[in-house]
């Protein structure tokens, strides 16, 4: 028994270890902040959420499309919580092209709770022509996408930086210390005061980076809540369960002779 | 066997079973003498079986809301991650079950390593363990490109690339697997009708496994023959049951945590971004379970001679029996073997460490090394010592450790067999 565990937690821990070993070869050490979400009992936080839509609907939805969120997710539970009021009012100031109607013509409408987020280019290759050859990516699992996850986009998101003597950049192409290469074609979208926030907290370049990231995530994970707290209960379950089954398993074995 | 001399109580039972013996069968389960001193590592053939229903079940449930298309694959997956009832639970319990399958599949590997349950008269237990092995690095690489992601993408393309090696069919052969003349839709919906068939190939072989199994019965600790049944055996049920179901908890708990709690810690994050064939990833890295034979291929030099050795690496398992020459099966008893096989076990681990690293520089010199010696280990280790090992003395009965004499000090010492 003693050998068994020392093994499998030999094994667990390589795992683990080789999983993160093998896949992160970053240089330098990202940045991070007090994420709400991470941890057993990680929740999103509501306020920080709400404000992390505002950001990406008046920051990055200009380029970035999020075609896997619906505008009714975001009134749904363990997400943002909009009042489905607010949600079918954020709806409404989309226009989305339907049809094709009775007469066979495709019409615009406005956007109901039911419909995909509505995307800033009609395609990618519309995407990539506006924007200097490099395609914005979608943001729906964009940080489930990225090794480093969460604090690897804060990191990019707060990484930009004068290139360092001896390093020319090209037109349009900007210098971020956490980009692969160094080298990212967009350019630093954060700036203190950029936008105003609806419940007056103070947008500086770190909270807006920490609303729209945790927007990110959530995005990435709309189901992160449900899953911490069924896991919890999934596994307290498992281990009354496997102590009962401890001793059942004592008391048969009591009746085989001799011990072995 | 006891189970042959069983007569259903009632009369029913007796006119059902005259006709077809499911009763017997379930008697033989029951009573199948199991040897009582298996230890914990012995629990794993149940575990494993829990990890092939559990994804077949999550498998099937999975395909009903999965689309085998190019162009909606990767979308049909995020799908099943929002909107589909519980598809987050059900999606991450089936990825992250592979994993657990094959770390259960490895130890249980191990396990027959150490204990020699691989010879006679076990060959063919061991044989169609092998295959099922085989099958389950098949069905789980092509379940791997089933999402569509960049890593799905040219995982497939790499490994169906291994193909053109072979010398005049090669490029006839990668086209035929292709179902064109590169990774596209034909490869995807032929990866998933086959991902789809394999498991309950496996299934099936599993049940033969067993069958084979019942035949001479379990190896144990001790690797002896043992009467049947006699003071050395307990009835399956519930004897064996109950431990196999504490120990599969155990792997539970384990399992639960991935699901919940690092659900992609291990996958690679590469394939949460839609397959494109215009970008190549920086590392294309497989499955954590397959680095081993990963890192193989790679030590090798030449195409077509990489891909050879890293089918022999597996063929060399199947013939294993025949290349340990030693009569003695437990390690607990050859103490020379024993330390071979904890070399071994670092060298495996080793060439998976290789395999998820560049190959280049001092990581593919190390590869090399690994590389040349597992084979040393099976082709010439192997058939040497079992000729040429002084063993210990075997004890004939697992409640009488050694014939006569006072009791063997190294099973004294190794409580393992006592417990």
């Amino acid at each position: 028994m003693k050998n068994f565990i020392k093994l499998i937690s030999i094994i667990f821990l390589s795992v683990v270890f080789f999983g993160q070993k093998a896949f992160t070869e970053e240089s330098k050490k990202l940045l991070s902040t007090d994420w709400s979400f991470k941890g057993y009992f990680g929740k999103f936080d509501r306020a920080s959420l709400q404000r992390g839509y505002q950001v990406y609907t008046e920051v990055c939805a200009s380029c970035h499309s999020m075609k896997y969120l619906s505008y009714r997710n975001l009134a749904e539970e363990g997400g943002p919580e909009f009042s489905e009021e607010e949600a079918k009012a954020i709806a409404a100031n989309f226009e989305v092209i339907d049809g094709p109607n009775d007469d066979g013509e495709m019409f615009t409408r406005p956007a109901k709770l039911s419909d995909k987020f509505v995307s800033p280019y009609k395609n990618d290759k519309e995407a990539i022509a506006s924007n200097g050859g490099a395609y914005p990516p979608d943001m729906s699992v964009l940080v489930k996408a990225r090794s480093g996850g969460a604090d690897y986009v804060y990191s990019l998101l707060l990484g930009y930086e004068d290139p360092p003597a001896g390093v020319t950049l090209d037109d349009g192409v900007y210098y971020n210390s956490y980009m692969y290469g160094n080298n990212i074609k967009m350019p630093n979208p954060l700036s203190e005061g950029l936008i105003e926030y609806n419940d007056g907290t103070i947008a500086t370049e770190e909270q807006m980076a920490k609303d729209v990231v945790t927007f990110l995530a959530w995005s990435a994970e709309p189901h992160l809540e449900a899953r911490h707290k069924i896991g919890f209960k999934a596994i307290i379950y498992l281990i009354i369960l496997t102590i009962l089954a401890y001793l059942s398993m004592k008391r048969l074995w009591s009746r085989i002779e001799p011990k072995v | 066997m006891s189970d042959q001399n069983y007569v259903p109580s009632s009369k029913l039972g007796k006119w059902f079973n005259d006709r077809l013996p499911l009763l017997s069968l379930s008697a033989h389960l029951r009573e199948y003498p199991t040897p009582k001193n298996l230890n914990y590592w012995w629990t794993f053939g149940g575990i494993l079986t829990f990890c092939l229903i559990a994804q077949i079940v999550t498998g099937v449930v999975l395909a009903m809301h999965y689309v085998a298309h190019a162009d909606l694959a990767f979308d049909s997956v995020e799908h099943i991650m929002r909107d589909v009832n519980y598809g987050w639970l059900i999606r991450y319990v089936h990825a992250n079950g592979a994993s657990m399958f094959f770390l259960a599949v490895y130890i249980h590997i191990f396990r027959a390593l150490y204990y020699g349950s691989y010879k006679s008269p076990r060959e063919v237990i061991w044989i169609i363990g092998m295959i099922i092995y085989l099958l389950m690095m098949m069905t789980a690489f092509m379940g791997y490109v089933l999402p569509w992601g960049q890593m799905s993408f040219w995982g497939a393309t790499v490994i169906t690339s291994l193909f053109s090696a072979i010398p005049l069919f090669g490029e006839s052969i990668t086209n035929w697997l292709w179902g064109g003349f590169a990774v596209d839709n034909p490869t995807l919906t032929r990866f998933f009708s086959l991902h789809y068939l394999l498991p309950f190939l496996i299934l099936g072989l599993v049940i033969l496994h067993i069958w084979a199994l019942h035949v001479p019965g379990n190896n144990n600790p001790v690797g002896i023959d043992l009467k049947k049944p006699s003071k050395d055996t307990v009835p399956f049920h519930p004897y064996i049951v109950i431990k196999d179901l504490f120990a599969l908890l155990l792997f539970l708990i384990v399992f639960a945590f991935f699901v919940f709690y690092a659900p992609n810690i291990l996958g690679h994050s590469d394939n949460y971004i839609e397959a494109n064939p215009m970008v190549t990833p920086a590392h294309i890295v497989p499955e954590w379970y397959l680095l081993p034979f990963y890192a193989i291929l790679r030590s090798v030099p030449d195409k077509l001679l990489g891909v050879v050795a890293m089918f022999a690496s597996i063929f060399i398992l199947v013939i294993l029996p025949w290349l340990d020459t030693s009569k003695v099966r437990s390690a607990i008893f050859r103490p020379l073997y024993k330390q071979f096989y904890w070399i071994l076990v670092v060298d495996v681990i080793l060439l998976g460490y290789m395999g998820a690293m560049p190959a280049e520089g001092t990581y593919l010199l190390i590869a090399r090394v690994a590389t040349a010696y597992y084979f040393l280990h099976f082709l010439i280790i192997l058939p040497i010592l079992g000729k040429k090992e002084k063993t210990l003395p075997v004890p004939l009965s697992i409640t009488e450790p050694v014939l006569g004499g006072a009791p063997n000090p190294e099973i004294v010492k190794r409580k393992e067999i006592y417990h």
